[in-house]
C-alpha cells in the first residue's frame, strides 16, 4: 500500500517537473522578446550618420532648426520618426549640432535668435548659445550630437532619444563643464 | 410566475449559486458601517466598470499605430456618432476615478481601517492606487498628441537618470533607443491587456477579503484594537448589533454611485473629450507640453527641486512612499482606530492633501515656465512710455525684443519666472540693474555678450523709470557723496 502511494506521489512530481521544464522552454523566447530592445542597443545600430544636408544652409553665426528622418523607422511610426535638433555653425567648419530636447526632462527647447539663449517650455531651462546651462532646473547643458563634415555635407550621429543615461549624453560632457 | 421559478431552479441544480449570492449579499455588517462613509470603494469599483466599458467601445475604432492614432481620434471625435462622448466619458471616468481612489484611501486611513486584520486588504489597495495611476499615465499616451508624446519624452528623462541601468530601462520604456511605432503599441499592451487584468484580479482579492473579513467597523475613541481579541470582539459585534449588507447599507452605495456616474455624464457632455491637441510630430518644437491633471503635481514639484536633489529625489521619493505605505499595517497594526486620538494620521493626510492641492493649482499656471510668445505679444503699457525719454523708449524696444518679457512682467503681463519688474527701479540702483543685465544670477541668465554697452544703457535707462509715482527709486547714498561717482548718482537720482 505504501509503496503504491509513493508511486502516484513520485507521477505527481514527475508532472510537476515536466511542467516546470515546459515553462521553462516557453520562457526563455518570451524573456529574449521582451528584451529584445536591450539587445538592439547593445549592437548599437541605431546609432548612424545622418545627412543634414548643404554646408550651405547653414549660414555662419546663426543657429537653425534641423529636421530628419530617424535613420531606423517603421511604416508605422507615423510622423514620429521627424526628428528635430538644433544647428549652430560658428564658422567653416565649426558647428554645434544640439538635441532639442532639454537636458532636465526632455521637453523641447527653442531658440532667440535676439537674446541668443535657448528655452524650455516646461520648467524654465534657459541654456546660452553654446549649449550650456544658463538657468533653471537642468544638471548639465543641452546634449550635443557628434558631427562630421562629408563632401560638403553636414552630417550628425543620431538615432536616439537623448538622456541622462544615452550615449550622446556622455560623449560631450568634458566639453560641456569647459563651457559652463 | 411558476414557469420562472422554474427555469430559475433548473439553473440552481447546476450553478449551486444561491448560497454563495446569499452569503455575499445577506453578510452581516455592523449597523453603523452602514454608513455614507463607506461608499467610496463601491463608487470606484462602478467607475472601474465604466471603464472597462468604455474603453472597449473606444477600441473599436481606435488604432494602436503611431501613424494612425492621432487620426483615429479625430474620427473619433468628427466621425462616429457620438464617438466623441465615449471618449469624453472616458476620459472624465479617468479623472473620478483617481479622485474617488484617493479619497477611498484618505477615508480607510482615518477610520484605521488598514490595521489587523486588514493588513492585506489595504497592501492590496495600495497596489491597486499604483495601477490606477498607471492607468492614467497609459491612457494619456493612448491619445497620441503632442502632450503624449513629450510625456513619453519626460517619462524616459527620468529613467534616464536611474544609475547604471538607466539607459536600458530608457529602452525598455520605449520599446527602443526613440519614442517611435513601438512606444505606442507596448503602452497600449499595457493599457488595454496588462494593468487591466491585474486590476480586475487585485480588485477581486481586495473585494473577496472585504466579505471573508468584514467591513471595518465604526471606529470609537478609545475602543482599542488586540491581535489576541480583535477577530472574537468583531463577530460578536457583528451577531448582536449587525445589519444584513443587503438591503440596509446597499442603498447608500447605490445612491453616491449613481450620483458620481451621474457626474461623469454630465462633465462628459457639458466638458467633452480631451485633444488630442497638435499632431505628435516633434519637429514641431512650438509647444508647451503639460501632463493631465492627475500628475500636475508632479510637473510642478520637477520645477521647484534643487538640481542635485532632482535625481535622488524622483527616484528614491517613490520608493519610501511606497515601502511606508505597504509597512504601515505592521507598525500601526493595533491599537487607536478613530482619526479622532490619531493626531499624527490627520496631519500626514491634511499635509499630503494641502500639498497635492497647492502643486496641482501651481501647475494650472505654471509660474516657472517662460511665457514663449510674451515678447512679441504683449505690449509694453503706455504710461511706462508717456513722457520718456528716446533712450528710455529704446531701452523699452530691447526688453521687449530680447525676450525680458518672458520670464519677467510689467504692467501685469508677462512671464513669472523673474521678479515683477513694475517697481524695479525702487529696489536697485542704475548700476545694481547694470549688474545684474550684463552678469545675470540669481537664476537669471548674464546678457553681457548679447547686448552692447548702447543697448545696456538703453535698457537700465528704461528700468530706471520703473516705480510707483510717489516712490523715489533707488538710489546709492555712498556714490551721492563721492564726486567720482557722479555718473551713477544723476543716473538714477533724476527721476
Amino acid at each position: 500500500m505504501s509503496e503504491d502511494v509513493s508511486r502516484r506521489q513520485f507521477f505527481v512530481w514527475l508532472g510537476v517537473v515536466l511542467n516546470s521544464l515546459a515553462a521553462l522552454i516557453l520562457a526563455t523566447p518570451v524573456i529574449g522578446y521582451l528584451l529584445a530592445p536591450l539587445l538592439r542597443a547593445e549592437g548599437g545600430q541605431y546609432r548612424q550618420w545622418i545627412d543634414l544636408g548643404e554646408l550651405d544652409e547653414f549660414p555662419e553665426g546663426q543657429t537653425r532648426l534641423a529636421k530628419y528622418k530617424n535613420p531606423i523607422s517603421n511604416a508605422w511610426d507615423g510622423d514620429t520618426d521627424n526628428i528635430p535638433c538644433w544647428v549652430r555653425r560658428l564658422q567653416g567648419e565649426t558647428f554645434q549640432v544640439f538635441a532639442v530636447n532639454c537636458a532636465h526632462l526632455g521637453c523641447p527647447v527653442r531658440w532667440f535668435p535676439q537674446s541668443g539663449l535657448f528655452m524650455c517650455p516646461c520648467h524654465g531651462g534657459v541654456y546660452y548659445r553654446d549649449g550650456s546651462r544658463a538657468s533653471g532646473p537642468p544638471p548639465r547643458g543641452l546634449f550635443q550630437y557628434p558631427y562630421k563634415i562629408e563632401g560638403g555635407r553636414l552630417m550628425i550621429q543620431g538615432g536616439e532619444l537623448p538622456t541622462l543615461a544615452s550615449p550622446s549624453a556622455s560623449l560631450n560632457k568634458r566639453s560641456q563643464e569647459c563651457q559652463g | 410566475m411558476s414557469r420562472l421559478a422554474k427555469i430559475g431552479g433548473w439553473f440552481e441544480q447546476r450553478l449551486k449559486i444561491a448560497p454563495v449570492l446569499e452569503e455575499t449579499m445577506g453578510h452581516r455588517v455592523p449597523s453603523k458601517s452602514a454608513s455614507w462613509f463607506y461608499v467610496f470603494g463601491s463608487a470606484a469599483l462602478t467607475v472601474f466598470i465604466v471603464q472597462i466599458f468604455t474603453g472597449i467601445m473606444l477600441a473599436l475604432i481606435y488604432v494602436p499605430s503611431a501613424g494612425q492614432a492621432w487620426d483615429s481620434l479625430q474620427y473619433l471625435n468628427h466621425g462616429v456618432t457620438l464617438g466623441w462622448y465615449l471618449r469624453a466619458v472616458h476620459g472624465w471616468g479617468s479623472n473620478f476615478m483617481v479622485a474617488i481612489v484617493l479619497i477611498h484611501m484618505v477615508q480607510v486611513a482615518l477610520f484605521g481601517a488598514y490595521k489587523y486584520p486588514r493588513e492585506l486588504t489595504w497592501i492590496v489597495g495600495v497596489f491597486l492606487l499604483l495601477m490606477t495611476l498607471g492607468m492614467a499615465f497609459t491612457g494619456q499616451v493612448m491619445r497620441f498628441d503632442q502632450d503624449a508624446y513629450w510625456g513619453l519624452g519626460i517619462g524616459a528623462s527620468i529613467c534616464g537618470r536611474v544609475p547604471l541601468i538607466g539607459k536600458w530601462v530608457v529602452h525598455l520604456l520605449l520599446g527602443g533607443p526613440i519614442i517611435a511605432g513601438d512606444t505606442l503599441s507596448r503602452f497600449f499592451a499595457f493599457h488595454v491587456f496588462v494593468i487591466p487584468g491585474l486590476l480586475i484580479a487585485f480588485v477581486s482579492v481586495h473585494l473577496l477579503m472585504v466579505l471573508k473579513l468584514g467591513i471595518n467597523e465604526w471606529p470609537m475613541p478609545g475602543r482599542l484594537i488586540r491581535r489576541s481579541t480583535y477577530v472574537q470582539e468583531y463577530e460578536e459585534m457583528t451577531r448582536k448589533d449587525g445589519v444584513p449588507f443587503v438591503p440596509v447599507a446597499v442603498w447608500k452605495d447605490m445612491i453616491f454611485t449613481s450620483v458620481v456616474i451621474g457626474c461623469v455624464l454630465v462633465c462628459a457632455a457639458v466638458y467633452g473629450p480631451y485633444g488630442p491637441s497638435g499632431i505628435p510630430d516633434p519637429t514641431i518644437v512650438q509647444t508647451v507640453p503639460k501632463p493631465d491633471f492627475f500628475f500636475q503635481w508632479l510637473y510642478a514639484l520637477l520645477a521647484f527641486l534643487p538640481p542635485q536633489m532632482e535625481t535622488p529625489a524622483l527616484l528614491i521619493g517613490p520608493v519610501v512612499i511606497l515601502a511606508w505605505l505597504i509597512l504601515l499595517p505592521f507598525f500601526a497594526g493595533e491599537g487607536e482606530k478613530s482619526w479622532k486620538r490619531r493626531p499624527i494620521a490627520v496631519v500626514i493626510i491634511l499635509l499630503a492633501a494641502v500639498s497635492l492641492g497647492t502643486l496641482t493649482h501651481l501647475a494650472g499656471y505654471t509660474p516657472w515656465s517662460p511665457i514663449m510668445d510674451a515678447w512679441s505679444g504683449d505690449p509694453v503699457p503706455v504710461q511706462y512710455l508717456n513722457g520718456r525719454t528716446p533712450l528710455e523708449r529704446q531701452g523699452a524696444a530691447i526688453f521687449q525684443e530680447k525676450q525680458c518679457r518672458n520670464c519677467h512682467s510689467i504692467g501685469g503681463s508677462g512671464g513669472m519666472r523673474g521678479p515683477s519688474l513694475d517697481s524695479v527701479a525702487v529696489r536697485k540702483t542704475n548700476a545694481q540693474l547694470v549688474r545684474q543685465v550684463v552678469q545675470g544670477g540669481g537664476n537669471m541668465p548674464a546678457y553681457g555678450k548679447n547686448l552692447n554697452p548702447a543697448e545696456v544703457a538703453a535698457l537700465v535707462s528704461f528700468l530706471d523709470t520703473l516705480h510707483p509715482p510717489n516712490q523715489p527709486p533707488a538710489r546709492d547714498a555712498a556714490a551721492q557723496i563721492s564726486d567720482q561717482s557722479d555718473h551713477f548718482a544723476t543716473g538714477s537720482g533724476k527721476q
